[in-house]
């Protein structure tokens, strides 16, 4: 054996080594990656197909039922594109604040000295969370279309809300120009309300003194704008639904597919974020409360001083990739026709077009930013609450 | 009466005061302890007192269980004869009916795969292990066929069996793929880090039906012109690098908790990356990432269900199609909660053994 | 990463070894000794599969007599279903070699989608379906009507411009099978299911009593169904155009499957059966094929009159008559090119 050998010589030096391999791995992953577009290119070229994105300019020539903005058969696959984000996003907001609310309620259950509650949380749990998100779906779906009612025998509430397996139909509101004064005064006062609060907590640091900010804040959010809407006459015309022929007409609906996928992903998530609520509550440890407790701060406030701030720490990692998981399981909708991204862009427009290339693209690059825009968002929020350590 | 005497020690106990012990006690600790606590087991009792008899009622008592079209139905109690009549169908899906021994030898194989696996005091437990780590190879060449065996095209798997042979392979090989990723990752290489940081966030931020869609459609845009391979197998590899993606995660994890000084002792031992890694570093980092990795697998074992929208045939598949059958229309609770329990037999199962073992290699240096 | 990177290329090169370099579409069903054809997921009548597992239907018929014309077998097919959304994209990608998929031939689908559409073997035309207690007679009392359609079909877009041209409002209910809209249609999760007026025959004598639902008269557009293959393989698209005019013509010049073999064993005074049959010219050899190509695909499964008839035809449950797709001498619009 000789070691005088370079090439040996080099490979048994570190710094060499790593350039011999990166250089490699490097030749490898950029081969790979000029052989697949190679084939995709001769593929194409074959078929006689480019990668084009002007048919977004095109009219998209189908009907979506639910669309949040002005869409009809004739506007671009652009603006379906749009309207399957925008249904998209709702969906994810919609259910992401369902599946919180849901989830500290099932994670506060869990933590209960109420035997009772702790059981029902714990078999709801683990019996939502071992059963695919899809079938929970599928489930809410047969159930709503086939058990509701249909129109004409649709669950009344008082002439104003109906529920059938069509939806469920509710009035919309008629903004009257009055109307935007009371948005006015109720922008202006979560302004105030704001900024109250950052001259209450200052006013508290410097001299200890100590407004009811929360009272203060939700009178004037909330009765202050009241006030004024009813002072200018409820400036707002409620457009009550009927049924005229086969539908409800008027009013506003909430499709039998909306709430399927709504409430089948904020259950399911909620289970998850229960759990995750649960251990982040147990994490923080006893002497915390207790020296709270022994400091004689009351029970409510040593939870919202003192356990809540450090659960939270422990709580959000975890709760953003719920948030995550919940938005990309939104995808699903496909399963029961609810018109998302996946389902206009990534579905009808992809097949009338015959462009999967660049629709799985777009459909692509539109989830990664919403991943990104998510992450980034709750990374903010985690760095705020994080402790600072010297 | 005389009274009895004891030397000092030798008193029996007495039995403890009647109001800290029995039903009656339990109650008041755990159910009634104070007003709110009152209120609120009330409410539940209320609740679970007219829910649990009503879907007892509609699940067992008044369903039916045997049948040959809806009309033998009740219309007010489930209707399982639906079940009973595609089990089958529900388990092999369309495999041959003259090859599905080799799907039940297969399954009897795997239950003793996984015995191996996760009974450590099996015999010969070394050889067990080879076993089980060939035995997605075997089970393969079972299922297909080919030398010696029918071929069997897998456009006929459906079913539970379908479901099974996903999730296994994907559990068999993410793991694998998973650690070499999350190494990776914590590469000091930049090419190799960069590469994997973005196979890791790309696979993690689309959701897994965009990539099935590209798999089922796309994938032979990007192969050698007019060539093809199944279909299943691509579902395959897709799903295996999905899980991957997520399983290198968990298990970097677990890399970043053990303090820098177990590399630092390994290398002052004089042991190269690939020693330092295989008998050091990751032995503990994927005892801590246990939990996490059983429920990616978890996970994983669930996204199975996401294939019928390619068109493949798995368990929901299956019971999919069977709702929209003429003779039996509108069943969809039925078959969804039937393919829902199995679900959560087979995952439940999972998660209890991970917290098993979490206890089991829980060995105290835990503050 | 590394193990990732060979995993694919081996793969890839696996793939490579198996594919060489690229063969004609025929070359390539010849060497697999099946033919892999695109057909519905299951539509009574026209493709699904029956209680033993084996297709059956209209469109099944016809990739059989293909595969029977090119590699002497009709039961050499590989089916590979498909929904109206997938149909394209696996023929386009090579998952299948031909499209038989009671798929309509338009513009786009035959220049932007670069598909080779085969002669119209189905003349069809969308139509509409509600139930009888509905009481409604016509489409254009549909007013607010919620709609079933199949989504990535174009009974989506003519639904879109009959109801936009006629100043109608629907709501739109879209779903990915026939089945689904059928279990939804069932639910009452939608009033109308519109598809081909074919489809919903197949549809309607799925029900219990077919009588409670009812076929509006409105036929809202033309819908020529027919087969497809991919755009760049002429010698591919020639066989398949005329194994299905030669099954036209054969009922035309009543060479039907029981008399074909004895029409075809030697040369008779008709001259344009025995250039179909082979016993006269070289024509099989012309499609790369041999002589007896066609008497072997109307052996198959018969002519196209047979097909009919035994799939969809009165006598069945669908119980569709002839209409427009009768010969063109019999008062249809079936006209298939001479074969000489």
């Amino acid at each position: 054996m000789s070691n005088t050998n370079p090439l040996l010589k080099a490979w048994y030096d570190k710094e060499t080594r790593s350039v011999i391999v990166q250089v490699i791995a490097m030749a490898v992953i950029l081969g790979f990656f000029a052989y697949i577009i190679n084939n995709a290119i001769i593929n194409l070229a074959t078929l006689g197909k480019d990668i084009n994105f002007n048919f977004l300019w095109q009219p998209a020539s189908y009907d979506i039922n639910q669309h949040l903005i002005e869409y009809d058969s004739r506007s671009s696959h652009f603006t379906a594109t749009v309207v399957g984000l925008i249904n998209t996003v709702l969906i994810a907001i919609a259910g992401i604040i369902l599946a919180t609310i849901l989830g500290f309620i099932l994670g506060v259950m869990r933590l209960s000295n109420n035997w009772l509650t702790q059981k029902i949380a714990y078999v709801y749990i683990e019996f939502v969370r071992n059963v695919p998100v899809l079938i929970h779906i599928l489930l809410v779906h047969g159930i709503m279309v086939n058990t509701l009612p249909r129109p004409k025998q649709s669950v009344n509430f008082g002439d104003t809300f109906f529920l059938n397996n069509r939806g469920f139909q509710s009035p919309s509101p008629d903004f009257q120009p009055l109307f935007w004064v009371v948005a006015g005064v109720f922008v202006g006062a979560i302004i105030f309300a704001f900024l109250f609060s950052r001259y209450a907590k200052k006013v508290q640091d410097e001299t200890g003194k100590h407004y009811p900010v929360a009272l203060i804040n939700l009178f004037a959010i909330i009765v202050v704008p009241a006030i004024v809407y009813f002072l200018l006459g409820s400036p707002i015309a409620w457009e009550v639904p009927a049924l005229k022929g086969f539908n409800f007409k008027g009013g506003m609906v909430i499709r039998p597919e909306f709430i399927a996928l709504w409430l089948a992903l904020s259950l399911y998530t909620a289970a998850f974020i229960g759990e995750i609520v649960r251990s982040g509550i147990m994490a923080v440890s006893h002497g915390q409360s207790e020296a709270s407790h022994a400091l004689g701060v009351s029970s409510g406030r040593t939870l919202s001083l003192v356990v809540i701030p450090q659960a939270l720490r422990v709580i959000v990692p975890p709760l953003t990739s719920q948030y995550l998981n919940l938005t990309k399981n939104s995808s699903l909708a496909i399963a029961i026709g609810y018109m998302d991204v996946v389902a206009t862009i990534g579905g009808i427009s992809l097949n009338q077009t015959g462009r999967e290339m660049e629709c799985m693209m777009i459909v692509m690059a539109i989830y990664l930013t919403l991943s990104l825009l998510i992450s980034s968002g709750m990374n903010w929020y985690n760095n705020r609450i994080k402790l600072v350590e010297r | 009466m005389t009274e009895q005497t004891y030397a000092p020690g030798t008193h029996p106990d007495l039995p403890p005061p009647s109001n800290t012990v029995g039903p009656i006690h339990w109650l008041q600790v755990n159910l009634f302890s104070n007003i709110p606590n009152t209120i609120v087991s009330l409410v539940a009792i209320y609740l679970l007192a007219i829910s649990i008899p009503a879907a007892i009622d509609w699940l067992f008592l008044k369903a039916t269980y045997v049948g040959e079209t809806r009309n033998d139905c009740a219309r007010d109690g489930a209707c399982w004869a639906f079940i009973g009549e595609r089990l089958q169908l529900f388990i092999y899906g369309f495999y041959p009916e003259a090859e599905r021994w080799r799907v039940d030898l297969s399954a009897i194989m795997l239950a003793v795969a996984i015995a191996a696996v996760l009974w450590e005091r099996m015999p010969a437990r070394g050889w067990m292990l080879i076993y089980a780590a060939v035995y997605p190879f075997i089970a393969g060449w079972l299922l297909t066929g080919g030398m010696g065996l029918t071929p069997v095209d897998t456009n006929d798997f459906g079913g539970v069996m379908l479901t099974v042979v996903i999730g296994i392979t994907g559990i068999a090989f993410s793991l694998p793929i998973g650690i070499l990723l999350a190494l990776g990752r914590q590469s000091n290489l930049p090419i190799i880090k960069y590469f994997s940081i973005g196979f890791i966030e790309f696979i993690r931020g689309v959701p897994l039906i965009t990539l099935l869609f590209v798999a089922s459609t796309m994938l032979s845009y990007f192969l050698p012109p007019g060539s093809n391979f199944d279909l299943l197998l691509r579902v395959l590899i897709m799903v295996t690098l999905f899980a991957s993606a997520y399983m290198a995660e968990v298990i970097r994890g677990g890399l970043q908790a053990l303090p820098k000084g177990q590399k630092e002792a390994a290398d002052s031992l004089g042991l190269n990356y690939w020693q330092a890694m295989r008998l050091i570093i990751l032995p503990q980092a994927l005892t801590i990432s246990i939990p996490g990795i059983v429920n990616t697998f978890i996970g994983l074992y669930k996204d199975t269900s996401l294939v019928i929208i390619i068109g493949l045939l798995d368990v929901l598949g299956v019971g999919r199609a069977s709702v929209s059958d003429t003779a039996w229309v509108g069943l969809s609770t039925e078959v969804y909660l039937f393919v829902a329990v199995f679900f959560f037999i087979t995952c439940f199962g999972m998660a209890r053994y991970s917290l098993h073992l979490e206890n089991k290699l829980h060995t105290g240096h835990k503050h | 990463m590394k193990l990732i990177n060979k995993v694919f290329t081996g793969l890839a090169m696996t793939a490579m070894a198996a594919g060489a370099a690229q063969a004609s579409t025929l070359d390539d069903v010849k060497a697999a000794g099946e033919l892999k054809c695109v057909v519905t997921t299951g539509l009574a009548g026209f493709a699904a599969p029956n209680a033993a597992g084996k297709w059956e239907g209209f469109d099944v018929d016809f990739c059989r007599a293909v595969a029977a014309a090119v590699l002497g077998d009709g039961d050499k097919v590989k089916f590979v279903p498909s929904t109206g959304k997938t149909r394209f994209t696996l023929l386009n990608s090579g998952e299948g070699d031909i499209l038989f998929r009671n798929t309509t031939e338009t513009f786009s689908r035959d220049v932007d989608l670069k598909l080779t559409f085969l002669p119209v073997n189905y003349y069809d035309g969308q139509g509409f379906m509600v139930p009888t207690a509905l009481g409604v007679a016509s489409a254009s009392e549909l007013d607010g009507a919620s709609v079933c359609i199949q989504t990535g079909t174009t009974t989506e877009l003519n639904l879109a411009d009959y109801f936009r041209s006629n100043g109608i409002s629907y709501e739109p209910v879209p779903i990915e099978t026939n089945e689904e809209a059928y279990t939804n249609y069932v639910a009452g999760r939608c009033d109308v299911y519109t598809t081909d007026a074919s489809g919903l025959a197949a549809t309607r004598a799925k029900f219990e009593n077919p009588a409670d639902h009812m076929v509006l008269p409105e036929i809202i557009s033309k819908e020529p169904l027919g087969g497809a293959v991919r755009h760049g393989d002429d010698q591919w698209a020639d066989i398949a155009k005329w194994v299905v005019n030669a099954l036209i013509a054969a009922e035309e010049m009543g060479i039907t499957s029981a008399n074909v073999a004895e029409l075809g064993a030697a040369a008779g005074n008709n001259p344009g059966i025995n250039r179909m049959l082979g016993t006269e010219g070289s024509y099989g050899e012309m499609l790369g094929l041999d002589a007896a190509w066609a008497a072997r695909a109307i052996a198959q499964g018969g002519n196209y009159g047979e097909i009919f008839d035994r799939n969809i035809g009165p006598d069945t449950p669908l119980g569709i008559a002839r209409g427009l797709n009768a010969q063109w001498k019999d008062g249809g619009i079936l006209y298939a090119a001479p074969l000489r």
